[in-house]
């Protein structure tokens, strides 16, 4: 009964590092001498390295640093530079972003400064990063698919960081950086706009983050349980059909009498990956500017049942022309 | 008939776990077999009742159908049919139909010589749904700790459970499950982006091999997990989402009562600190 499912590699053959496919003439030397680590050859590949750093690559990098710096030493100043401090309160600590009455407009560094910065900083090293992923796809002459599943998680990034701060006209809609405030900031801002389990898109974003679970936990259950007819060799079955896509396609056939090819499977995949923060950002970015209450918005639209009052009715205060 | 070009070959007797050759065929592209029979039974039945339900309920707006888990006052016990009692007879038909499909994917994986991998996740993903509407309820004492089944109703569960703990997003088995969603999401679209990458070239190239994808990862990040690797990964990755989402909400009233925000109060109380 007990058989090889393949988990784990048993065995691992030692042979040459890889030093990788050739760059185009105009690049730099790949750093990192590759090596072998075997414990990570028990799962995937024992070879670590090498990297191409490049231009885009070491600008990213320093931005991205200096901005996880500027995050840091904020939260550091507010537990008066203890660092004991900082690890015992480092879940609860934020660094925020200014309050309302600054609007759009730049405010004191202690107010909202830093993190105006940190956030700048960080959106040019993403903005570079995915310039990045686009330029080493390019020189090894691939296609540009991980660039632009990475453009629509930047999209989703500035939609909360941006976009919708400025249509909201006001920085301090932004999210905080830090681990338990930005949680807080997602708990208010679904009660704010009533309960955005009643936002269409939010449902749409979560139907394709457990989608895509749902296809990957099939897709590599598929390929590991026919990779000992070499089913793993993607590109190849892609090109060239063996017996391990056949079997992968039947077998779904007969669960399902439905079947994906070893291609269009990666395009599900993509597919239902990048939806998922490209519909989510469409959510965020139409609450509060659009809609103002999605409960309410889907008792005017048939979907969710209108609820008897439970308490007496109030009075928004917001509509006898009080300013908040 | 629905059969592939190369279809007929793998078209086999044998393989099944029960029953023998007697339910050993196909109906047009689905294989039977007993749990292909048993999976049938549960579903018309469970989906009949669905629809009676639906009828009494008192609206066919498909959003606000809702078939809701018995009143707390019945504990253990079986309801009567329309204050819960469908509920409950829904739910082991839906363990039934689920628990009978993956079996019989087990069936289909020993005709094709294939490992179980697939019933395995699938399995996971049974042990939470039976963590939510049996485990839980049991642990708690009453099966109306269940989920309503409806589209809004069951949001409307979420979102009132989520809320008794006071804020869900502090529960820690919560953060790694959505962690583990989040990641899952990331290296599919980064799988799938690198496969397709591979075959869709740039214009005027050739089809890129193996050796490309994994340049393309070490020269990005400085490693490459490799085109097994990956799939262990995402095998991996997926399965602990959801296997920390049954953990997350089986905690959740059987060994936690209070806001979960509150339970963090053991490391700000470490003796270290001092």
């Amino acid at each position: 009964m007990a058989q090889y499912q393949n988990l784990f590699t048993q065995v691992q053959v030692s042979a040459p590092v890889q030093t990788g496919v050739p760059l185009p003439p105009g690049h730099e030397e790949r750093l990192i001498k590759p090596f072998m680590w075997h414990l990570m050859g028990r799962i995937g590949n024992a070879q670590i390295g090498s990297l191409y750093l490049g231009p885009l690559g070491l600008v990213s990098i320093i931005l991205g640093t200096l901005s996880i710096n500027i995050i840091g030493f904020n939260m550091l100043a507010q537990v008066n530079w203890s660092p004991v401090q900082f690890i015992r309160q480092l879940f609860w600590l934020a660094l925020e972003p200014p309050p309302p009455a600054y609007g759009l407009h730049l405010p004191p560094m202690n107010q909202g400064g830093w993190w105006l910065l940190a956030g700048g900083l960080l959106t040019a090293s993403m903005l570079l990063w995915w310039l990045r992923t686009y330029r080493r796809a390019r020189a090894l002459g691939l296609g540009t698919h991980v660039a632009w599943a990475f453009a629509a998680a930047i999209w989703l990034f500035l939609v909360l960081g941006f976009f919708r701060p400025v249509l909201m006209g006001s920085w301090s809609e932004a999210v905080p950086f830090g681990i338990f405030p930005h949680l807080d900031w997602t708990a208010a801002f679904s009660l704010r706009y009533g309960n955005l389990f009643y936002n269409p898109f939010h449902a749409l974003s979560i139907a394709f983050l457990y989608g895509s679970t749902l296809i990957f936990a099939m897709h590599a259950a598929t390929i590991l349980a026919v990779s000992r007819f070499g089913g793993e060799r993607e590109i190849e079955q892609i090109v060239d059909r063996g017996t391990a896509t056949e079997r992968a396609a039947l077998f779904w056939r007969w669960t399902m009498g439905f079947n994906a090819t070893m291609e269009s499977l990666h395009r599900w995949g993509w597919w239902f990956a990048v939806l998922c923060p490209l519909v989510g950002g469409i959510g965020i970015l139409l609450t509060g500017t659009v809609v103002d209450n999605w409960y309410l918005w889907s008792v005017k639209h048939g979907v969710a049942p209108a609820y008897p009052a439970a308490v007496p009715l109030i009075i928004d205060p917001a509509t006898l022309g009080v300013k908040p | 008939m629905a059969m592939l070009s190369f279809e007929r070959k793998y078209r086999v007797r044998g393989g099944t776990l029960v029953g023998g050759d007697l339910f050993d065929f196909w109906l047009g592209p689905f294989y039977v077999g007993f749990f292909g029979v048993a999976t049938a039974f549960f579903t018309f039945i469970g989906v009949g009742l669905i629809l009676w339900g639906a009828a009494k309920g008192g609206t066919w707006n498909l959003w606000q159908i809702n078939i809701a888990p018995p009143d707390l006052k019945y504990g253990l016990k079986m309801a009567p049919l329309l204050q819960g009692g469908l509920w409950q007879l829904i739910t082991v038909c839906a363990i039934g139909a689920f628990v009978s499909w993956a079996l019989r994917e087990v069936e289909i994986c020993r005709k094709l010589g294939m490992g179980y991998h697939v019933p395995a996740a699938f399995g996971m993903a049974i042990f939470a749904y039976v963590t939510l509407v049996v485990i839980r309820p049991v642990l708690l004492g009453a099966w109306g700790h269940g989920f309503p089944y409806g589209i809004y109703s069951h949001l409307d569960w979420v979102s009132n459970v989520g809320y008794q703990y006071l804020h869900f997003h502090y529960n820690p088995a919560h953060m790694l499950a959505i962690t583990f969603f989040f990641t899952t999401t990331l290296a599919l679209s980064l799988h799938g982006a690198l496969i397709l990458s591979s075959t869709n070239p740039a214009k005027g190239e050739v089809v890129k091999s193996v050796d490309h994808e994994d340049t393309f990862f070490r020269d990005l990040v400085g490693y490459s997990v490799g085109i097994l690797g990956i799939h262990r990964v995402g095998l991996f990755l997926s399965m602990a989402a959801v296997f920390f989402s049954a953990v997350c909400i089986v905690i959740s009233g059987p060994f936690w009562t209070r806001g979960w925000p509150e339970w963090w109060g053991w490391w700000l109380a470490l003796p270290i600190w001092k």
